[in-house]
């Protein structure tokens, strides 16, 4: 089977660019989904939240995704549902497995990964104690209780305050649970701070900042989780022990990019991010491969995701069209992190592939009060702006001009940095 | 009497036991405390094939490592298990270690320990350059292997079970009683007569030793710790690296396994309490530091879990087998390293003074080979296809990390001694094992274990009862 553009996930990131790659005038579309329905991790999300930037109402993930899903229909986009991808070559042949048909094989002219991310799990926070039952991420605590119907625990301790874990909070209280703490090992949360309001604080739920589980009892079940009070390194301080009795524990300590089938095929991966180092066009360090969504870095909001993923559909439909990459191109200029920033999303920027606006996302590294944004193009800042806050929770993005842009001359770079901090 | 043989304990070497039992005209129950075989220290362990260069010569330790250790291949290919001869270094990091390291190529070569050597520090690690620069020699011996315990215990079991060897699980052991022409073993599920009984109880195997004789023994639960790395790092080293030996063992090793991870461990412990496998903060530090002494960078960021497993340690230091001071009454006690090594050759051992004993003879019908759990992840694409046409299920994937599909799972429930808790499905088709640690696979393999044991979702473990994982909602 030949295909001008596969995608790799029908989760909000593949919808969206396989929507935006068909309204840029490709045809040949087919979409690679593992689960039994398309949208992705959104469908058990059954919280609100979603889509205030994109369709500027509060929709539930599952209506998010229908969104998608109905746009995607609408253009009678294809969908291989209960189809694993197994492997992709580096000249993009996709190997796939499902029950209707087997073993087969499609080559693509493009391929755009949308795998999204999964949950770091308790072993790489090689947290000490038993191994009883017990133990969940967020995440597949969320798929029980949302999806199967089922309730994981009574009585719950949550060991990181990433959103997940900040939903799951609300959602077990509602379901009867009683979560006695939700503990954080930084200074600060790792989620948004709507969710610490309207998870935490309006159910009275104590965070407990820079504190970290550090045993775990119960041989079957989890019986009692001991925490503890960590330093500046975030080693915990002995004497500050504190043993909750609890039946569960769940983990919310970071999600990590998927690239598993990235890594098969060749593309070059962020040690950072963990996702693709891709340049203004989203496209990875093998061509006519693109990526967008949690398989690139991790969102903290949907609208991003598609936002994103309908720029990586499009860039890959001008790609199939012949309108950029194959005739071959320069190096680029670097996109490169000062001050307060860890990474951005790209990292390379071709002045003569950029659109009329580019949007620059990032993280910075810690809490910064009152700082201010900046972009320099070689030595010229053409981006400053306050902001009252920044965390490491909360993605930020700047949007460059590609009349600023096209002022980089040989041997400069774009920096994005944080400055007054 | 119901049976000739109760085996108390179904480790690796109670399997083994009763594998090789089972080629003899005899009817054998085997009584296991936890709810499926390989629950206890053959779970936790390296996962080592050892040469048998460590063991001091004349010991029992030494003849049955090196007996296991050459059975090892010819078995891995009857029974169908993952075994790797990847060979095996011992590294010295100063000239004051060589007393130690031709000490021990002297016991191998005494031992029988084929083609062992030493090599320089440079060769060494042009044979493998992740090792630390400050390696100033290493002993190699080509025959150490790595084996998968579960593969390895399962396969046994499995085997023996087809051959009619009856298992019982959840039945602890409470006492053993002497009668004029056997045993009556009473466990918290029932009475089990027999002529015989085979100790190869762990940890506990001092307690059932010491319910039946007078000569009394002990066993000390000696921790070990580890951390397992994702199978990115898995290659690494490609032999097995141990350091030169100290008084609580073998100390610290870093080796590949034989799925491709990278394993370093174990700390040495002593602990008083024989259900103690947690791991702690210091274990997991000094695994680490462990890991640092042997390799230029421990791939910190790569872990994907860390674990314990307790070693059975003899106050006679060698391992305990055999007939005891009371006839139909045998041990295989005190089976720390290398006991997973020489596990076939103590089977092997045991059935045969048994079956002299008893004056049994062979089976006619005996099944010498067992074909284990089809595996998608390493089968070329025809034989996917293949398994596909046969059964759809092989195309449905449900862990991610290891690509184990439903067809798999449903193989490792529906078996002999089939699987009926998620750690079951884990140890037979590693769903679970990766390096998401089962947090995408665990609902969809407790649905399937509901669907084929015709069970409530509630009512599935982890381990056994107490273990379970979700209640209705209240």
């Amino acid at each position: 089977m030949h295909k001008q553009i596969v995608i790799i996930g029908g989760g909000p990131a593949g919808l969206a660019a396989a929507v935006a790659a068909k309204d840029s005038g490709i045809d040949d579309i087919v979409v690679i989904e593992r689960a039994s329905s398309p949208g992705g991790i959104l469908m058990q999300c059954i919280h609100n939240g979603f889509g205030l930037h994109t369709f500027k109402e509060e929709l539930t993930g599952p209506e998010y995704a229908e969104r998608f899903i109905r746009k995607a229909e609408e253009r009678n986009i294809e969908i291989l549902l209960s189809t694993f991808a197994i492997d992709i070559t580096a000249d993009k042949t996709v190997t796939c497995m499902s029950r209707d048909k087997g073993i087969f094989t499609i080559e693509a002219d493009a391929i755009i990964l949308a795998m999204g991310c999964r949950e770091r799990p308790r072993g790489a926070l090689n947290t000490p104690g038993y191994r009883p039952a017990g133990i969940y991420s967020a995440g597949t605590a969320q798929k029980l209780v949302n999806l199967e119907g089922k309730m994981p625990g009574s009585e719950v301790v949550i060991l990181g305050s990433g959103d997940i874990g900040l939903i799951m909070a609300r959602r077990m209280t509602l379901e009867g649970a009683k979560v006695k703490a939700v503990a954080e090992i930084m200074p600060y949360s790792g989620g948004l701070k709507r969710n610490i309001v309207q998870c935490l604080d309006d159910f009275s739920i104590p965070l407990l900042l820079s504190t970290t589980v550090v045993d775990i009892a119960g041989k079957d079940r989890v019986e009692s989780v001991t925490l503890a009070k960590v330093d500046e390194k975030l080693n915990p301080i002995p004497g500050t022990e504190e043993v909750v009795k609890c039946d569960t524990l769940l983990l919310s300590c970071g999600l990590l990019p998927e690239n598993e089938l990235s890594q098969q095929m060749g593309v070059t991966l962020s040690p950072v991010t963990g996702g693709p180092v891709v340049d203004e066009s989203l496209e990875t360090s093998i061509e006519g491969v693109f990526a967008a969504g949690n398989v690139l870095h991790v969102h903290d909001l949907v609208d991003y995701v598609s936002e994103e993923a309908s720029n990586a559909g499009a860039k890959a439909a001008e790609y199939v069209k012949g309108l950029s990459g194959k005739a071959g191109k320069g190096t680029g200029y670097k996109v490169e992190t000062g001050n307060g920033v860890r990474y951005t999303v790209p990292t390379i920027i071709h002045p003569e592939k950029v659109s009329d606006l580019t949007t620059i996302r990032f993280r910075v590294g810690n809490v910064y009060k009152n700082p201010e944004i900046c972009v320099y193009i070689g030595d010229r800042c053409v981006i400053r702006r306050k902001k009252m806050i920044c965390a490491p929770g909360e993605m930020e993005q700047v949007v460059l001009k590609k009349d600023d842009i096209a002022t980089l001359k040989d041997g400069e770079t774009v920096k994005v940095l944080l400055e007054n901090i | 009497m119901d049976n000739d043989c109760i085996v108390i304990g179904a480790g690796v070497v109670g399997a083994a036991i009763a594998r090789e039992l089972s080629r003899y005209d005899l009817k054998v129950a085997v009584l296991e405390k936890a709810s499926d075989v390989c629950e206890g220290t053959s779970k936790a362990n390296s996962g080592i094939v050892h040469a048998g260069f460590d063991a001091k010569p004349g010991t029992l330790k030494a003849l049955y490592n090196v007996k296991g250790s050459l059975m090892m291949e010819q078995l891995s290919r009857e029974l169908d298990f993952d075994y790797k001869r990847n060979g095996s270094l011992v590294l010295a990091f100063a000239p004051e270690d060589m007393d130690k390291l031709n000490e021990l190529k002297d016991r191998g070569i005494k031992n029988g320990v084929k083609d062992i050597k030493i090599l320089t520090g440079d060769e060494v690690k042009t044979m493998e350059p992740a090792l630390s620069d400050d390696v100033y020699a290493a002993l190699y011996a080509p025959t150490g292997g790595i084996v998968c315990p579960f593969g390895l215990t399962l396969a046994l079991a499995e085997n023996a079970c087809v051959n009619g060897v009856s298992f019982v699980f959840s039945s602890e052991v409470e006492n053993i009683e002497k009668t004029e022409d056997g045993f009556v073993v009473k466990t918290g599920t029932g009475e089990y007569h027999a002529r015989t009984v085979i100790n190869a109880a762990g940890v506990y195997a001092d307690a059932i030793h010491n319910m039946v004789c007078e000569d009394k023994i002990n066993i000390t639960a000696r921790k070990g710790e580890y951390c397992l790395y994702d199978k990115k790092v898995g290659n690494l080293v490609s032999s097995t690296i141990f350091r030169v030996p100290g008084a609580m063992g073998k100390g610290i090793l870093v080796t590949p396994t034989v799925h491709g991870n990278l394993l370093i461990g174990p700390t040495a412990e002593d602990t008083d309490d024989k259900e103690n496998v947690a791991t702690t903060a210091e274990g997991i530090a000094s695994v680490i530091k462990g890991g640092a002494v042997s390799l230029k960078s421990v791939p910190g960021k790569s872990v994907i879990t860390s674990f314990a497993g307790l070693r059975a340690h003899s106050d006679k230091g060698d391992f305990i087998i055999g007939r005891t001071s009371v006839k139909g009454f045998y041990d295989a006690a005190g089976i720390e390293s290398p006991g997973l090594s020489a596990a076939p050759a103590i089977g092997e051992a045991i059935a045969g003074m048994v079956s002299e004993d008893l004056g049994a003879g062979l089976k006619e019908n005996f099944i010498a080979t067992r074909k284990g759990i089809p595996n998608m992840a390493h089968a070329d694409d025809e034989t996917r296809k293949e398994l596909i046409k046969q059964d759809e299920r092989f195309a449905t994937v449900v862990c991610r990390c290891e690509l184990v599909t439903e067809g798999e799972i449903v193989n490792a429930i529906t078996r002999p001694l089939g699987a009926t808790t998620l750690d079951g499905v884990k140890r037979r088709t590693r769903a679970g094992m990766g390096r998401c640690q089962s947090g995408f696979c665990s609902p969809t393999v407790m649905g399937i274990l509901a669907r084929e044991l015709d069970k409530p979702v509630t009512e599935i473990t982890k381990h056994g009862k107490g273990s379970e994982f979700v209640t209705d909602h209240k």
